[in-house]
């Protein structure tokens, strides 16, 4: 095992790494989504068919796309903190679960307003945004068994075995609710789908997507942060730093 | 008989904030009886959960013959016998019943003598009675009868005398020490005045937990 | 002190052979003893089945007893109200084992406590799954299924259930050791039952309009597979989290 691997276990160099990336990646979050919301909104092209209500995909595809990558980050802290038993990667799980969680109602929410111009009504049942209410159910469910076990080692070890169940599932989901959507309305205009995108259309996507990144980034390290204070307030350390802070 | 079978090194162990034992080191021979004794709350029961494989809330290292208890599990469960707080009887099947699942899953259980070790426990004549019709004292009788039975070397033993009468734990005592005698380990708790004190190796929990 | 002598005790030596592994045996004795354990305990039995059928009451009371519109829900609905009643007999899968402290047994067992999961999850399905299943059609006639629909149901019933018994048993084994685990079992289940629900109505209606339903079987035992295959390490490790807490 590196040396990296058994200093990512150790609370106060995490706290203090963190400390040391943090500034830089909300500098890129904030010029990355800045910049991106300004071309997409402001400059890239109207779609032809949609016209500007298309638009909203600047917000919609990243919230979606990061919901997802969420979980895989979750499931893989989760895997090593079950195998290595390690306690940081117990709390980057545990402070995943929200992110993901309000990144899956942005993207039912976005979804919902395309849906209104598109389709004419606020939901419908199409395949995507039902793996997404999927999704969130799936966060719900890690949220509400890690905050329901009182022993902290014991409601980690509990919340990985059921992200690592739900990973295994969520291809399952996936497919059954893809074919299901196809059985049920077999005319559904999908609209994520665009065969070809102009460069001005997807570059700005792209910064978002990227600015997104760097966004959950720096919410998970401020939460990270926080846990870590919280869990090793008895900590030496923890209390110097907190006499620094004051005197 | 001087074999060291368990080994307990720098057993460090917190619950809600609280160390209950720190740098805990202790051996344990074949044919030893040991006591672990402390105020209530100082973490016995805790400590026989983590020695029975039960809690992995610790750290430190346990090992038997040499083996760190969690490399070979199932090794070591094949000579452990774990009597914890709750009795572990079902109360809707009766104590043959219930002896007859421990067999099935301890299968050096011989089922010709679950007759006998329920008579040495004094269920002689309840045998098909639920247990929900028993007594708490013959409730835990019940799962006592294993002590007859198992051929595991190692003993832990939590509480087992709790609501046993005197002549009970007298037998009881005397099962132990005959288990010690054939080069058995047994770890307990217990409230009672042991009548076997020359026999017994004391560990005091609270000598061990430095606070913080 | 004479005492002593009448109490003085012999056990046998000890032999320090290996003791030989007997899943089939722990797996038999497991599965009599649950069964036993439910026939000595009937109202447990019978809530389920109830629940069943009320569940599937409330439909023509909420929606309309009009039999055209129930023949269309009714794959749904009967499906619906057979998660519903298994998820509601799962809480107490693991519940009274871990009070009693029996679970702490079977987890120091040497013998392998996936095979010991296994048979419990057996029991439990034979008895709801199965029940379910050999109810299912009273409910499909008092909801209209077109009787060529009855077979399918039956079927996919009878392969669904199991997986939603070894599914749900992750979610109980992970929730026992909470006081109050029953509605947080069910948000932690229920996205995991999806798959079936869907694969389950669709051979229904499949087999309603007369198409071949060999497939939605399929795929049904494909989950069954590999539900037999991975979820009972899940709950083997549950069960030692739930039980270490």
């Amino acid at each position: 095992m590196p040396r990296w691997f058994y200093q990512l276990a150790s609370p106060r160099w995490c706290y203090q790494i963190t400390g040391k990336l943090l500034p830089g990646f909300a500098i890129a979050a904030l010029l990355l989504i800045a910049v991106g919301t300004v071309w997409g909104l402001a400059f890239a092209p109207p779609d032809y068919q949609q016209g500007n209500s298309f638009r909203i995909i600047y917000l919609h595809v990243p919230t979606a796309y990061m919901a997802q990558s969420i979980y895989m980050t979750m499931a893989i802290a989760g895997a090593v903190g079950l195998i290595w038993k390690m306690k940081m990667a117990d709390m980057v799980l545990k402070c995943c679960a929200p992110i993901g969680a309000w990144l899956a109602v942005l993207a039912l929410a976005t979804g919902a307003i395309w849906g209104k111009p598109t389709w004419g009504s606020w939901w419908v049942w199409d395949a995507r945004l039902t793996s997404m209410l999927i999704l969130l159910f799936l966060y719900l469910g890690v949220i509400a068994l890690n905050s329901a076990i009182e022993s902290e080692s014991t409601a980690a070890q509990a919340t990985a075995v059921l992200v690592l169940v739900g990973l295994v599932n969520i291809p399952i989901i996936k497919y059954s609710v893809d074919w299901w959507n196809t059985l049920h309305q077999p005319a559904t205009f999908k609209v994520t789908e665009k065969p070809a995108m102009p460069v001005e259309m997807w570059m700005p996507l792209l910064l978002m997507v990227i600015g997104f990144y760097a966004f959950f980034a720096v919410a998970l390290m401020l939460r990270l942060r926080n846990e870590i204070l919280r869990r090793e307030r008895r900590a030496g350390w923890v209390r110097e730093l907190l006499q620094q802070q004051r005197g | 008989m001087s074999e060291i079978l368990l080994e307990v090194e720098k057993l460090f162990c917190e619950r809600d904030d609280r160390v209950l034992f720190s740098d805990l080191s202790f051996q344990v021979q074949a044919g030893e009886l040991v006591q672990i004794e402390g105020p209530n709350g100082s973490g016995k029961t805790t400590l026989l959960r983590i020695l029975s494989g039960l809690s992995r809330h610790f750290e430190g290292e346990i090992r038997w013959r040499g083996v760190p208890l969690a490399d070979d599990l199932p090794a070591y469960a094949r000579e452990l016998l774990y009597f914890g707080h709750q009795a572990g009887v079902k109360s809707l099947l009766t104590p043959e019943e219930n002896l007859r699942w421990y067999a099935a899953l301890d299968t050096s259980i011989d089922l010709e003598q679950i007759d006998q070790a329920l008579n040495a426990v004094g269920l002689k004549g309840f045998e098909d009675v639920p247990c929900h019709m028993l007594s708490a004292g013959q409730n835990r009788r019940v799962s006592l009868a294993r002590l007859y039975l198992s051929q595991a070397r190692l003993w832990i033993l939590d509480e087992p005398f709790t609501a046993i009468d005197k002549q009970g734990v007298a037998a009881k005592e005397n099962v132990l020490l005959a288990h010690a005698q054939r080069g058995g380990i047994v770890i307990l708790t217990t409230h009672h005045e042991l009548n076997l004190t020359q026999h017994v190796r004391r560990i005091h929990l609270d000598e061990h937990s430095g606070t913080s | 002190m004479n005492n002593k002598a009448t109490n003085a005790c012999h056990l046998p030596e000890l032999k320090s052979g290996e003791i030989s592994f007997q899943p089939g045996r722990i797996f038999w004795a497991t599965l009599v003893r649950e069964l036993n354990l439910a026939l000595r305990r009937r109202s447990d039995l019978i809530n389920p089945l109830v629940f069943f059928l009320m569940v599937a009451t409330l439909f023509p009371l909420g929606v309309s007893p009009e039999p055209s519109v129930l023949s269309t829900l009714a794959p749904g609905v009967v499906w619906v109200a057979a998660l519903l009643a298994t998820l509601l007999s799962l809480d107490s899968l693991f519940r009274s084992d871990f009070d009693d402290g029996s679970l702490e047994q079977m987890l120091l067992s040497p013998q392998p406590l996936f095979v010991v999961v296994l048979g419990k999850v057996l029991a439990h399905w034979l008895l709801t799954g199965l029940p379910l299943t050999l109810m299912a059609p009273l409910l499909a006639v008092m909801l209209f299924l077109p009787a060529e629909g009855m077979w399918g149901l039956m079927l996919s019933l009878l392969l669904g259930t199991p997986t939603l018994s070894l599914i749900g048993a992750i979610g109980a084994a992970l929730t026992v050791g909470l006081r109050k685990g029953g509605v947080l079992l069910s948000l932690l289940v229920l996205p995991l039952y999806i798959p079936v629900l869907i694969f389950g109505t669709a051979a229904v209606e499949a087999a309603v309009t007369g198409l071949p339903l060999g497939g939605f079987l399929a795929l049904l035992g494909a989950l069954l597979a590999a539900g037999l295959a991975l979820s009972p390490l899940a709950i083997a490790a549950g069960l030692r989290i739930s039980v270490s807490g």
